[in-house]
């Protein structure tokens, strides 16, 4: 039974759509109850397609310029949704498509409760009202796993966590029970956890419900684990399609290998690297007992009640050559240990000695946003040229010949010095960050989520860069990272950060392949992966411990147990 | 720090910089300070009661000693007495008060009813050229002073119709509804249209960002009818900045339309202003130009009190 | 450079606003150099109270003077005020938002108080009260003017210097240890000098607007020295009569500050980076 079928469809955008197509000739078919995903990076025109099946498309400036998308309706009648007016299309939208997007934090409206935004959808598609309006959107509510329903309704988006917002945005979707749903990177701005909760959600009622889905990514790992097809796109095209097995197993295209096999995936430890170097040689960097903390105020006064414990009582050391990534989800302390050892923010407590190798700033930074941490009003060369201006050189030819020597050695031409950052794609800035980092010859790079903002085939090139530098150079990196696999290819050392706190720290191969932390082991079993086919997540709701204290607060001081060879744990309270 | 409460507090500190300013500015006028406050009939005075009337009002004294009796007299209703009218300032202000308060709420509601369903209007026909006409006489609007506008009005009635509007004397509106809103109606426009300009401009610009944000699209993916995304969804997040607008423009029409007011002839606030400076009432300067920015201050609190209304981000806090 | 001017060049009311404003100002330097089709202060008694006609374009006033010489020279007088008045309030709110910004705390709290306060009198009131203070004349109306749009520029400032101080590139720059003095100038002011071109624009048209209402009510320019606001204040009592010396006065008014609107329009759309972005 054919639920929906789109036959060569183009759209395109701007004043002249036909001139401009983004989305060139694309066909699917779309079984009831089965699940399609579209798989594909920024540009692929993956995100357009799914829009244009419920023709939102239109609201976004794009306008369909050919082909068909014909959805057989809940009363056995078929529409072809490219000629229909907007007025059947509002009846359609809702009642027998349902949507999900990407942004759960922007994706609410701020100034009505999410009460009142899952009874509108009640209302616009069961036509309930009033008492049953509440009941069912409560009922909803509890369906998606949020605690405290009937207190929740009234609550403001802004007063949820991002996790809690996509299901909330699920519990609107129930409420006209769609016999189709499209799902447009419903994970990709949660943690790796989170995600795992949403998956095994959408999972759990896609089997309930028995609705068909088009779950759009950009992770071929993450659909793995929940498509029966798999489209993959490029520039427009759909380059692949097929069972999800024959795509994985036997990709026929390119572009499928090279998403398969040169993009980081996440293998539990089985293609860590194997240049390990540490074999005595005094730490570059040591850091001990680092505490970072904000006061936290209140009323008139700013009387102090207590204080986020951001980072507390975190030690390492990193040797020359070597890789240690720091791995955690948001608000673990990840960013803030960065940045207390570069100084950007002060350090409650504890020592932070960077010795002084080749340069008088040892430790250098690349941020993750590569749009925002070059000043787009600075040519190349004025970019390279600050860090030296900081350290007291002349802009003369001899530093010029450096810039240049840095930017090939990026992969970047001459030419670049006298162009300015919105010339560059976003690999290609992330690339110039990397050279300005090295122009005063560190010891120590810190990477701060450095390949997290960037499309996964460009991050696969950054990474293999980074590791080069490293060998040519002799660097030592502090990676910060959320993403596992991209960890998994880059480190050589793990530390797993959790509440602000190191709770398990080692080789990488042994935190990867024998997690011993409970943190650890539930972080890993979050993580997508290729091998893991068809694997149901368990719906897991821990919630992240409130890292407020009151004042005067001190953390009980660490016990650690040994695991292994270079691997240690932090003990569990058994509680 | 909560919000409303941080508003609070920083108001009466405004309110003390803005006494600081007319004190000081007041003080600052070339000449000795009893010619200030009496005007020219200083100049009739013997020295003796220029020494008696030093004492009288102290200005023989330490400037911020006389800073505080002038604060201290604030608070129970003393601004002084004017020399033009010989009663106190008070009274006098609050005797031209009544008329511009009617008058800036009057321009308001043209300004609102005219502006934000023409900028939301606009917004929805983006870029169509029902959109360019709208915005083309919001331009015209904003760039026109309302000194010019009110003569052309004042113009084409007399010429074309044969009206001149009644000037002077100034009917309250509980005594005669008809002359009074005859008397106001078209100093109102004048001052409504140019305001309704601006609220056009803002609204439409506001709603633009809106209706292309997010949950815009959430709404629409959920099947809700266009007239409830613009209305329901769209409207009350593009509202701030069209409060924040309306709010400014109106604390400032409290402040008397000076020449609008002037060409209408029309006994209001900024009439006062006008002829106190120009008569050099300095006692009643001093007290309108203190009245003025209260009421601007007083507004603005409300404004921002109805940021809280608004958005419950501010009104709540964030977690 | 040339790119702004080329697109401006292309934005439909950008064109019209950059046209607008350059008749303006070749019309002001004419009248500067003394080119003007009459002496602007020479009364003609014969010829008193003339419509618009072969010898006197656009009409003469009840002393006879020609009104179109009159109107440039008001233009100049108009524009003179404009640009100094602006040039002096973009500098002082400039320094005020960034020092605000970029120092916070106290620097903050006191300066931006100081601005509230100002910005609790009408434009057109604290320009009145500076002006009875300090007497009328050429200088007093500029620094009147500059005073009022000070706070406007410091808010312009200190908003979008607070958010670039904390924008990954400063970050950066903090890291290599660059001087206070580098990261204000290269990294906050060099990015400010996009919405401060745009609020410079709109200012001259709010400088030109306060102006002319000054002179209107007799607090600005004083006769018999022409200005725009002067002329038409004049014309009052005599529209039945002569309403060419309404309209006149009345148009250029309201051209000069549409000009300035549609400039300022068009150099936001071209200079923010965020219609930049949806037109990329």
């Amino acid at each position: 039974m054919t639920l929906l079928t789109v036959r060569d469809l183009r759209v395109g955008f701007g004043r002249d759509p036909r001139a401009n197509e983004v989305v060139k000739g694309v066909s699917f078919t779309l079984g009831a109850g089965k699940t399609l995903a579209i798989v594909g990076e920024s540009g692929s025109g993956k995100s357009v397609t799914a829009l244009s099946v419920n023709r939102l498309v239109d609201f976004g400036g794009g306008r369909i310029t050919g082909g068909s998308i014909v959805l057989e309706r809940g009363d056995g009648s078929r529409l072809d949704m490219t000629t229909a007016d907007e007025a059947t299309l509002t009846h359609v939208r809702g009642r027998d498509v349902g949507m999900i997007f990407q942004e759960p934090m922007t994706s609410l409206n701020p100034v009505h409760t999410i009460g009142a935004q899952i009874e509108e959808a009640f209302r616009l598609n069961r036509g309930l009202t009033g008492e049953a309006a509440t009941r069912a959107a409560r009922e909803a509510l509890e369906r998606v796993r949020i605690p405290d329903a009937a207190q929740r309704l009234k609550y403001y988006p802004h007063q949820l966590s991002g996790g809690m917002r996509q299901r909330v945005m699920i519990a609107m979707v129930l409420a006209s029970n769609p016999r189709l749903l499209i799902a447009d990177e419903p994970t990709t701005a949660l943690d790796v956890t989170v995600q795992a909760q949403i998956m095994a959600l959408l999972a759990e009622l896609r089997e309930e419900l028995g609705m068909a889905m088009i779950f759009i990514t950009h992770d071929i790992g993450l659909v793995a684990g929940i498509a029966d097809e798999i489209m993959v796109m490029q520039h427009g095209v759909a380059v692949e399609q097929g069972s999800l097995d024959a795509v994985l197993d036997n990709p026929q295209h390119d572009y499928t290998r090279h998403l398969l096999n040169a993009v980081p995936h996440f293998t539990f430890g089985n293609t860590v690297r194997d240049d390990g170097t540490r074999n005595g040689q005094p730490p570059i960097v040591t850091v001990d007992n680092l505490a970072v903390r904000f006061p936290v105020t209140r009323g008139l006064f700013r009387r102090r009640t207590g204080a986020v414990h951001a980072v507390d009582g975190v030690d390492f050391d990193l040797v020359p050559g070597e890789t240690l990534a720091i791995v955690g989800e948001s608000g673990s302390g990840k960013s803030t240990t960065a940045r207390a050892i570069l100084g950007l923010v002060q350090a409650t407590r504890g020592r932070i000695d960077a010795k002084s190798g080749r340069s008088g700033r040892p430790v250098q930074m690349v941020f993750q946003d590569p749009y925002a941490s070059l000043n787009p009003r600075l040519n190349v060369e004025g970019l390279l040229a600050e860090p030296a201006i900081a350290a007291g050189q002349r802009v003369d030819a001899k530093l010029r010949e450096r810039m240049v020597t840095l930017l090939e050695r990026v992969g970047l031409s001459r030419d670049a010095l006298t162009r300015y950052p919105h010339q560059f794609s976003g690999g290609q800035r992330q690339r110039l960050c990397i050279a300005r980092a090295l122009m005063l010859n560190p010891d120590v790079v810190v990477l701060d989520e450095a390949v997290s903002a960037l499309d996964v085939s460009v991050q696969a090139r950054v990474l293999d860069l980074l590791i080069d530098l490293q060998r040519e150079f002799g660097l030592a990196y502090l990676f910060i990272s959320h993403d596992m696999a991209v960890v998994e290819r880059i480190a050589h050392r793990i530390a797993v950060m959790y509440a602000g706190q190191i709770v398990e720290i080692g080789k990488a191969a042994a935190v990867l392949a024998t997690p011993q932390h409970s943190y650890t082991r539930r972080l890993i079993a979050a993580v997508p992966a290729v091998a893991r086919r068809r694997q149901r997540f368990t719906v897991d709701a821990t919630q992240v411990p409130s890292l407020v204290r009151p004042v005067g607060y001190e953390p009980p001081p660490a016990q650690w147990r040994e695991a292994g060879d270079d691997h240690r744990v932090r003990v569990e309270e058994t509680a | 720090m909560n919000y409303v409460t941080q508003r609070l507090l920083t108001f009466p500190l405004i309110l003390l910089g803005v006494s600081v300013i007319v004190f000081v500015a007041i003080r600052m006028v070339p000449g000795d300070a009893i010619t200030a406050m009496l005007g020219t009939e200083a100049g009739l005075l013997t020295p003796a009661q220029r020494q008696a009337l030093a004492e009288y009002f102290g200005i023989d004294q330490p400037i911020y000693i006389q800073y505080w009796r002038w604060l201290t007299g604030l608070f129970e209703g003393n601004l002084g007495i004017s020399s033009i009218y010989g009663r106190p300032v008070l009274a006098v202000i609050l005797e031209r008060f009544p008329l511009t308060l009617e008058l800036a709420l009057l321009s308001m509601v043209i300004a609102l009813a005219v502006g934000i369903p023409a900028g939301v209007f606009a917004a929805t026909r983006n870029e169509r050229a029902s959109d360019l006409a709208v915005r083309l006489f919001a331009m015209i609007g904003q760039s026109t002073p309302n000194f010019v506008f009110a003569l052309l009005i004042i113009y084409v009635l007399s010429v074309y119709f044969g009206y001149v509007p009644a000037m002077g004397t100034f009917t309250p509106l509980f005594v005669d509804p008809l002359a009074n809103l005859s008397q106001l109606i078209f100093p109102a426009l004048t001052l409504g249209l140019a305001f309704a300009a601006s609220v056009t401009r803002i609204s439409r610009s506001a709603m633009l960002d809106v209706l292309s944000d997010d949950y815009v699209r959430t709404a629409r993916s959920k099947g809700a009818p266009a007239r409830s995304v613009v209305w329901h969804h769209a409207l009350p997040n593009a509202l701030i900045p069209v409060v924040t607008l309306s709010g400014v423009e109106f604390g400032y029409l409290l402040g008397g339309a000076v020449i609008v007011e002037e060409i209408f002839a029309l006994p209001g606030i900024g009439r006062l202003v006008l002829d106190a400076i120009n008569q050099r009432d300095y006692a009643l300067v001093q007290g309108t130009v203190l009245f003025i920015a209260f009421n601007f201050l007083i507004v603005n609190l409300i404004v921002d009190l109805a940021y809280a209304a608004l958005d419950p981000r501010i009104r709540l806090g964030n977690r | 450079m040339m790119g702004l001017i080329r697109a401006i060049a292309r934005h439909p009311s950008g064109r019209i606003g950059a046209a607008i404003v350059l008749i303006y100002i070749v019309a002001a330097l004419l009248a500067a150099a003394g080119l003007t089709p009459h002496d602007p202060l020479q009364q003609f008694r014969i010829d008193r109270l003339k419509g618009p006609n072969g010898t006197y374009w656009m009409g003469t006033d009840l002393l006879g003077r020609d009104t179109m010489s009159r109107l440039m020279l008001g233009i100049g007088q108009s524009f003179t005020i404009a640009f100094s008045s602006v040039a002096l309030a973009t500098l002082a709110g400039t320094i005020i938002g960034l020092v605000a910004a970029w120092w916070g705390h106290l620097w903050d709290g006191v300066l931006m108080r100081i601005m509230d306060v100002l910005l609790a009198f009408p434009a057109i009131l604290l320009a009145m009260l500076i002006v009875a203070i300090a007497g009328t004349g050429t200088w007093t109306s500029i620094a009147a003017i500059a005073i009022v749009y000070t706070p406007i520029f410091a808010r312009v400032v200190r908003g979008p210097a607070l958010s670039l101080k904390q924008r990954d590139f400063v970050d950066a720059a903090r890291t290599f240890g660059s001087s206070q003095g580098f990261i204000l100038t290269r990294h906050l002011l060099l990015n400010l000098v996009a919405p401060l071109t745009v609020q410079v624009t709109l200012a001259l048209a709010w400088a030109l607007l306060t102006e002319a209402g000054l002179s209107f009510l007799g607090l600005g320019t004083q006769p018999p020295a022409p200005s725009l606001g002067v002329m038409l204040s004049e014309s009052k009592n005599l529209m039945t009569q002569a309403p060419w010396l309404m309209l006149f006065p009345g148009l250029a008014i309201m051209l000069g500050i549409l000009g300035f609107n549609l400039f300022g329009d068009a150099l936001r759309d071209i200079l923010d980076p965020k219609t930049q972005g949806r037109a990329a």
